[in-house]
């Protein structure tokens, strides 16, 4: 587990670019009240992720609430720092840097929120949302920050004379193109998007997730991309992070993973997302029962409580991830074992 | 399949209108559909397609300053619009009743699960306190709460999104409707606790031979669980059919676009193809037919004249122009 598993999937292709960002190890556990007198329990939010991500690529994370994807997400940014692991950021270790190096390097990293009714500050013009993380952490001219403003609006879709207007005057697509104007003001390698389109509608959402693949080619951005639409996930992304209860459960290429989900919580998950074109529908997997309390975590393997094919062994050990070349690697004693049936969409 | 004589709900040139008389806002405009006993029915559209509001002008829940009109608003034999509000009331919530989209807000955060299954009950059924209380456990029980008996004792903030869920679709079912209106009854929740209440929704439907409404944004959704289709957009009715028909060769232009813009349908392909714009607001709706500024097929005409629903009964397009089986407009 503590071994980094960035590149030992990966193909060819991409063994060529080293990863602009990694995780090796990661874990946040936070300390819960549970009551007058009672000890504090520990709710580990993430528990040992490993991820790598390369630049002009895109990663993304999978799961469903309280999987620890946003927790990851507050990781990456660094709005909170992990109670463990190593984070790299272009070969440096970020957690371990200077004050200085560290907001430096930072700047680099940014994220574009889910809900763009709430992210944006409605008392401000759009001009001067754009502007705040220049003005706080660049050194340029106000007549310069304008024109980096306007520069992004446009490259985002939007029209110069939006820089004065308040952010009620935009439509929930227009809003999220604004995000991610600002997500892009401090021309950041990183973007940690937490499910950018999910409060959109559908002909908005492929409006928005066009302009986001637009925008990596052209500055070869990284995306670590967090959501719950499998449909999303499967167009967008390179590689896939299916997580559960703050652990990895498979991770690889999205081909294979889409192709051949081994974990079966990646089949369920599947199999759950409903398709429009029958072809596209595999069997149903209906899963019993919900996620468990990340404060009282299952023994053994976290989703044998949920998962068909569980045996003595699943309730007892813990199935860490385990590399099989040119395979995704995947967390299960049944994939070990070849209790599972072979999965080929 | 067309409305008849036995059909559980017949809707005729439903319109609601807010905002004043002189220029009112049609949020939903001369909307026509039918629903037959043991049948689903999936309304699909995007915000602001005047989906919910139709259902909630259904349910007489429209408040002033909205004013709903329709030709016709038939449930089983009685006409509702002539019923005063206490017999609209007696129908309400006991022959038809309604699941909302967010279960969290939809529950009362001050009283039990039970206490509030009770009173659905207690309303348009009455009994005992003791026989109610069977009834509501039996009713948690239906809907695959574990340990009823205990549950029935929890308030709502103890319960996950789907398990509130549960409980809004058991105090839904309490009165052995013919007719739920489920109106986004999964978009809140997680995708395998989503196929979870799905499966829940449709078996109760089949079981007990209800027709069943299903309200939603999610194209797929749909296509898995109705049987027939209606498609809105801009309060207006643009494409009707079998669920089977209308995601296989779509008629209306919107329709395809919302299908061509899942990134299901371009698998392999790098760009989607989205819809440009946005769905109009109160002040911009365009004259003609309500797609024509995002409509790639739109001629002159689109742009002034308003098309009518054409097509036999049952399969009907509001288009001049309706798509061929390649997809393709007819001129």
């Amino acid at each position: 587990m503590s071994e980094p598993i960035m590149n030992q999937t990966a193909s060819a292709e991409s063994t060529k670019k080293a990863p602009i960002m990694s995780g090796v190890g990661l874990k946040q556990h936070y300390p819960v009240k549970q009551g007058f007198m009672k000890p504090p329990g520990l709710v580990k939010a993430l528990d040992g992720v490993n991820f790598s991500v390369e630049a002009g690529k895109t990663l993304a994370v999978v799961g469903e609430s309280g999987c620890g994807k946003s927790t990851l997400a507050r990781l990456l940014t660094m709005i909170e720092l992990p109670t463990e692991g190593e984070l790299n950021f272009e070969g440096k270790n970020l957690l371990t840097l200077d004050r200085e190096t560290r907001k430096e390097l930072r700047q680099r990293i940014q994220i574009i929120f889910q809900n763009p009714y709430g992210s944006l500050n409605p008392r401000k013009k759009v001009g001067s949302i754009l502007e705040e993380p220049l003005v706080i952490n660049g050194k340029l001219t106000k007549a310069e920050r304008k024109e980096r403003a306007l520069n992004l609006l446009q490259k985002v879709g939007l029209k110069p004379e939006h820089y004065d207007r308040y952010p009620h005057m935009f439509s929930g697509g227009q809003r999220q193109r604004i995000a991610i104007a600002r997500g892009l003001m401090m021309n950041p390698k990183v973007v940690v998007a937490d499910e950018p389109v999910s409060a959109l509608d559908v002909s908005v959402q492929a409006q928005v997730l066009n302009l986001m693949m637009d925008l990596q080619q052209e500055l070869d951005l990284a995306y670590v991309f967090i959501s719950h639409d499998l449909s999303v996930v499967e167009h967008i992304a390179d590689k896939v992070m299916v997580m559960y209860l703050g652990k990895v459960v498979e991770y690889g290429a999205t081909e294979d993973i889409f192709t051949h989900p081994q974990h079966p919580y990646t089949r369920a998950l599947l199999s759950s997302t409903p398709r429009i074109d029958p072809e596209h529908r595999i069997e149903k997997i209906q899963l019993t029962g919900e996620l468990p309390s990340p404060l009282n975590p299952p023994s053994g393997c976290a989703f044998h409580g949920r998962c068909e094919f569980a045996n003595e062994r699943c309730k007892v050990e813990t199935p860490a991830l385990k590399d099989k070349t040119g395979e995704s690697s995947v967390a299960c004693f049944g994939i070990d074992e070849n209790r599972l049936p072979y999965i080929d969409r | 399949m067309t409305e008849t004589d036995k059909s559980l709900l017949v809707v005729h040139n439903l319109s609601v209108a807010f905002g004043t008389k002189d220029n009112p806002f049609k949020a939903v405009d001369r909307v026509s559909f039918h629903v037959e006993e043991g049948e689903v029915l999936g309304i699909v559209g995007e915000s602001g397609s005047g989906k919910s509001v139709s259902s909630l002008a259904l349910m007489g829940l429209i408040d002033f300053p909205g004013r709903v009109t329709a030709d016709e608003l038939r449930f089983k034999t009685t006409d509702l619009q002539t019923l005063n509000e206490k017999a609209r009331r007696k129908i309400t919530g006991d022959e038809i009743s309604m699941i909302f989209q967010d279960p969290m807000t939809s529950l009362n955060p001050s009283y039990t699960v039970g206490n509030q299954i009770m009173e659905a009950i207690e309303v348009h059924q009455g009994g005992s306190k003791k026989e109610r209380m069977t009834k509501a456990i039996d009713l948690l029980r239906q809907v695959g709460i574990p340990a009823p008996e205990s549950r029935i004792n929890s308030y709502p903030h103890q319960l996950s999104g789907g398990m509130s869920q549960r409980v809004m679709i058991a105090m839904a079912i309490a009165c052995d409707p013919r007719l739920l209106i489920a109106d986004e009854p999964t978009t809140a929740l997680d995708v395998t606790i989503q196929a979870q209440i799905i499966e829940l929704l449709l078996k109760l439907q089949r079981e007990k031979q209800m027709g069943l409404v299903l309200i939603t944004h999610d194209l797929a959704l749909v296509a898995e669980a109705a049987d027939r289709v209606v498609v809105m957009y801009a309060g207006q009715i643009v494409e009707t059919g079998p669920a089977s028909e209308i995601f296989k060769a779509p008629k209306h232009p919107y329709t395809q676009a919302l299908m061509n813009s899942l990134p299901e349908s371009s698998e392999g392909k790098d760009r989607l193809n989205a819809l440009p714009g946005v769905v109009p607001g109160a002040n911009d709706r365009p004259q003609g037919c309500l797609l024509n500024p995002r409509c790639p097929y739109a001629t002159d005409r689109c742009r002034v004249e308003e098309p009518e629903q054409y097509g036999p009964r049952g399969r009907q397009v509001k288009c001049f122009y309706p798509l061929d089986e390649s997809g393709r407009p007819t001129v």
